[in-house]
């Protein structure tokens, strides 16, 4: 796998499949994009669980909030490490430690480490580094280019609004 | 879409348009709507506190608006972009985004009058000093170069014409110093220079001229190249200081690479207001689909005109880099090989009064303070568009009393030419 550039579809069928996902340093501050991202996933009907020791026990946005992976009861399709490159590595090996394993590790945006990508791929894990998975969402449905970004997306396939209203739309299209 | 890197004219055409969602309109719709209802309250709140994608009012984005950003941003190669009323207002939104009062930055003195007007007159009630340095001269940025020096402003190809600017030198400059490069690429538009290639990290345009191209809309935008990183760096405090607008976000942190877009649009234009007409958006839009179409027939244009021009007996010179032996001929095929842009100047040997009369005889050529248009265009900036420069001010932007710009456009080049004789034989 080229962890310098994804295709899109590699990214598109991730978020296709995966439903239930763990995300390591949710925050409940409203302007950090570790609790935006938490919010934005939620709204687009992912289940997410948030991971932060400091939190534990405490509801995120109705969700329960674990202290660490290993607390959450059940499989988990992805687990997304919002924590530096460095922190990264012990959390992969944390989620390569669970049973079942989850069939994706993803790495937010600026956060990259090879080595454990590596650790995980060796198991059969997917890996995704240095993205954030709200930005590729909105990439994919369309939705980003409401705000001048570049989705770098061309498609003559109209959008598939998300049913619950006109702001929102799905990346089934 | 299966090509990964689709080709420019592709672009033109397809980025940032699918069909509409709600009806399959297959035409970019004119969104022509003051404010959008909200899917519920929840929605709105995640709007007003920048955690979703969406829209709320049409100062602040609109999505006719926003098939013309993520258009242009395509064809420039940049991560997003903002369109506003004017390429003026792009500048002005680009400025309050990275300087505080006191603060310098560092202009080409070869740029578009209005833009001069507006760095040394308009800047001043903000604080906002000009520096001005030599674009043929890529050191004296460098020499200019102060600890509150912010950005470099240059234009690419340089108004009011025949000057093709180094970018890549300027941008080493700007890199070493560690501040933003920002090029104002209206006159080659992206068909011809993509600045950010040569080092720019953002690029201003007015739209009005040839994005558009058919001189019917006013517009500009600029467009976020993703290179410069703002996040911890406190010169810039719009992009790294946690703001107060919005619960203490930092927008360099939340936004990475495409923050400066984001910024000049929820700072910016959210607070001082020169939105775009979703109207004007969707007449730039279909102008742009054509652009690398005109922009290559104005280019071939304004050779031949140039040329013949350049041997005709009333004419002391013709300033188009096009030209083989234009001091400018070598850095015109290194930055712009598919042609050196269609506006450009002639000297004429009867000065000033010449300059008149030429522009008083012509019957093609429109007599107008445009250029980028379909239609030839015509005017003697010493009388109009640079007259309330200083005459040192006017010969050092290259608009002195003999001094005719031509804007070259898209009809027979024969009947261009037979309008200028004509003109110039009366």
């Amino acid at each position: 796998m080229n962890h310098d550039a994804y295709d899109d579809a590699y990214i598109r069928e991730i978020l296709k499949t995966v439903k239930r996902i763990a995300l390591v340093g949710a925050s409940s501050n409203e302007s950090r994009p570790s609790f935006i991202v938490v919010k934005y996933l939620l709204e687009r009907g992912y289940e997410i669980i948030p991971v932060n020791p400091g939190l534990a026990g405490q509801t995120l946005l109705g969700q329960m909030v674990y202290g660490s992976l290993r607390d959450i009861p059940g499989p988990l399709d992805m687990v997304e490490i919002f924590r530096n490159s460095e922190a990264a590595g012990p959390i992969t090996d944390e989620a390569l430690a669970l049973e079942p394993l989850p069939k994706v590790i993803w790495m937010q945006l600026s956060v990259r480490n090879d080595e454990a990508a590596a650790r995980a791929e060796a198991r059969g894990v997917k890996v995704v580094m240095n993205r954030c998975p709200k930005i590729e969402y909105g990439r994919m449905s369309g939705e980003i280019g409401w705000q001048g970004i570049n989705s770098r997306i061309l498609s003559s396939k109209k959008p598939t609004l998300a049913g619950k209203g006109f702001q929102k739309f799905t990346i089934s299209r | 879409m299966s090509a990964k890197h689709p080709g420019f004219s592709t672009l033109a055409i397809h980025a940032g348009a699918s069909p509409d969602a709600a009806t399959g309109a297959r035409a970019t719709p004119i969104y022509q709507t003051s404010s959008f209802v909200f899917d519920d309250v929840d929605h709105a709140a995640s709007l007003f506190g920048l955690q979703a994608f969406g829209n709320i009012y049409t100062r602040i984005g609109n999505p006719t608006n926003a098939v013309l950003e993520e258009r242009v941003a395509a064809l420039e190669g940049g991560t997003a972009a903002l369109a506003v009323a004017s390429g003026h207002a792009a500048e002005f939104l680009t400025f309050h985004c990275l300087l505080q009062p006191g603060d310098e930055f560092i202009a080409a003195r070869k740029l578009y009058g209005g833009s001069i007007n507006q760095f040394n007159n308009a800047y001043k009630n903000f604080g906002w000093n000009v520096v001005w340095a030599d674009s043929d001269e890529p050191a004296s940025f460098e020499a200019a170069l102060t600890e509150r020096t912010k950005a470099i402003f240059i234009e690419s190809i340089a108004n009011p014409g025949g000057v093709i600017v180094d970018i890549e030198a300027i941008a080493k400059i700007a890199r070493k110093a560690n501040i933003p490069l920002i090029v104002d690429n209206t006159m080659a538009s992206p068909y011809l220079i993509k600045p950010f290639e040569f080092g720019a990290d953002i690029v201003i345009h007015s739209a009005t001229k040839f994005l558009g191209g058919h001189g019917n809309s006013i517009g500009g935008l600029l467009v976020d190249g993703g290179s410069f990183n703002w996040a911890g760096d406190k010169r810039y405090p719009m992009l790294s200081a946690p703001r107060p607008e919005y619960n203490g976000m930092v927008l360099g942190e939340t936004f990475g690479n495409f923050a400066f877009a984001i910024a000049a649009r929820v700072l910016s234009l959210r607070d001082l207001g020169p939105a775009l007409s979703p109207f004007n958006a969707f007449l730039l839009l279909t102008g742009i689909e054509t652009l690398p179409l005109r922009m290559q027939r104005h280019c071939d244009n304004a050779l031949q005109v140039a040329k013949h021009l350049s041997t005709h007996s009333a004419i002391d010179w013709v300033n188009y880099p096009g030209l083989p032996g234009d001091r400018y001929h070598n850095l015109a095929k290194r930055y712009s090989p598919k042609g050196a842009g269609a506006v450009f100047t002639i000297g004429l040997k009867g000065g000033y009064a010449a300059g008149v009369k030429l522009v008083s005889n012509l019957k093609l050529f429109s007599h107008l303070a445009n250029i980028g248009d379909t239609r030839s265009l015509v005017i003697h900036p010493a009388s109009t568009t640079h007259k309330q420069l200083t005459d040192a001010q006017k010969s050092a932007a290259g608009a002195g009393p003999e001094v005719v710009r031509l804007s070259i456009g898209i009809e027979d080049a024969a009947d261009i030419i037979a309008d200028l004789d004509q003109a110039l034989a009366a």
